[in-house]
């Protein structure tokens, strides 16, 4: 991902590791509302829908995707900006 | 026999009572081996030319063009790797739109060379440009594009893929198995491929159709039997029981394709209106008979299981209901969400009241299910 933020931008992640959808997308459907809008919220994620899942979460809800990077150990990190 | 809630037509349409008639009919008097000389083979011979030549009018193909398979995989399989072994002096590759049924996709990795995924539209559509944009790089074999998505039910532009690939000298094959039977045959394939139970023949017959002068060849052992594309003993009965369906359901198509259209528009609409829940797929140009949503939070296997605990049978393309464990690449392709998935599609006497209760059970199914989360 070119431009990615910086894990000082990032205000919350979300440690869905080893979580089977729908749960990931859940986590993040509940906790949401913990970060001002416009901050930054992470997923990290192993579960393959997330890859889907994540971006059309954030087209459904009204949330900005932002794109996908990976966290320390290599799992699959998407992230997202808060929009309202 | 009742199929009612019943709804998974897509997967497999309940037998047609012609179909049935036929079949029961035919399993007396289609039992010998077609190709043999003797009184009772010459007449299980006339059974399977009868079957072909119904087929081939029902679908606007000449009878020599018609090979009955034993599945429609096995007909997706002959068909995509017939036309690539015909190619073998220009390459290997075979480029596919990124939503064919794995089936195809199956028979593509199966093969030594590339095969490359051609990208689809939020509505599961291809472009006849980026089709032909990929299947003019050298080396490419064969290109293949479905009739109709079996998952989301959009149509494809197969006639204007056809049309601009002409030129290129690749052959398009294209799986017709969603859609043969409901919508007329689209034109340019040089190998196409159908499958009976998904319009309400038997089992285990399948259609391979090869285009007259088209360059196809055996790709697996070949056999001695009556067609040369086919191996194995014709099951004779089935084949003109899958006749009879396909007859019977082109007759009746334009009626019932109205009905099932105008109750999909119902599901459809309902569907929209609850929250946080998705249609997908061409809300004009598609199946007449199927229609595919996806709810934000929810499971897709609860979402099954609920709606077979009311009686309603579904489909799912969510990651929980595949053996695989893995999405829909269908859904994937599309950029639709995966989970919580659900795809109703109608047999040809699914009444006003089934969608009825469907639709009163949809929603109290899924609040039931994001209750368990919390959300």
């Amino acid at each position: 991902m070119s431009g990615a933020p910086d894990d000082s931008e990032v205000a919350l992640e979300l440690d869905c590791r080893g979580m089977l959808c729908p749960l990931p997308v859940i986590h993040l459907g509940r906790r949401v509302g913990e970060v001002p809008v416009g901050a930054l919220l992470a997923v990290v994620a192993t579960d393959v829908a997330a890859r889907t899942d994540v971006p059309a979460w954030c087209r459904m809800r009204g949330h900005e995707y932002v794109g996908e990077d990976a966290a320390a150990d290599g799992s699959p990190r998407y992230l997202v900006r808060r929009s309202g | 026999m009742t199929t009612s809630g019943y709804l998974d037509a897509a997967s497999s349409e309940p037998m047609h009572p012609a179909a049935r008639d036929t079949l029961l009919a035919a399993l007396d008097q289609g039992y010998a081996d077609p190709r043999r000389l003797h009184r009772t083979a010459r007449s299980a011979r006339l059974l399977l030319d009868n079957a072909r030549e119904v087929v081939a009018d029902c679908l606007g193909t000449r009878p020599d063009e018609v090979t009955f398979t034993a599945s429609g995989t096995e007909a997706v399989h002959r068909g995509l790797l017939g036309l690539r072994a015909g190619r073998a002096r220009h390459g290997d590759a075979v480029v596919h739109s990124a939503v064919e049924h794995s089936a195809l996709l199956h028979a593509a990795a199966w093969v030594p060379g590339e095969h490359v995924a051609v990208d689809v539209d939020r509505t599961g559509r291809v472009s006849p440009a980026d089709v032909a944009c990929a299947a003019g790089a050298a080396g490419v074999a064969v290109a293949a594009v479905q009739a109709a998505n079996h998952e989301v039910g959009t149509v494809q532009p197969v006639t204007e893929v056809a049309a601009a690939l002409a030129g290129t000298g690749v052959p398009l094959f294209v799986d017709a198995c969603a859609s043969a039977g409901r919508l007329a045959l689209p034109e340019g394939w040089d190998a196409a491929a159908a499958s009976a139970h998904k319009w309400g023949g038997p089992a285990g017959v399948g259609l391979l159709l090869v285009r007259k002068g088209a360059r196809w060849r055996n790709p697996f052992p070949g056999d001695d039997r009556v067609d040369e594309r086919a191996a194995g003993f014709e099951n004779v009965p089935a084949a003109l029981a899958a006749a009879a369906a396909l007859q019977a359901v082109v007759a009746e198509r334009a009626e019932v394709g109205r009905r099932q259209a105008a109750l999909v528009d119902r599901i459809r609409a309902a569907a929209a209106a609850l929250p946080d829940t998705e249609v997908v797929g061409d809300p004009v140009d598609r199946l007449p008979h199927l229609v595919t949503f996806s709810c934000l939070y929810v499971d897709g296997e609860a979402l099954v299981d609920g709606l077979d605990r009311r009686g309603f049978g579904v489909a799912s393309g969510s990651a929980c209901t595949a053996s695989t464990l893995e999405p829909s690449h269908v859904l994937a392709a599309m950029g639709a969400l995966t989970h919580g998935n659900v795809r109703v599609s109608l047999t040809r006497t699914t009444t006003e009241q089934e969608v009825d209760g469907l639709l009163a059970a949809l929603p109290e199914v899924v609040a039931g299910i994001r209750a368990e989360v919390g959300l």
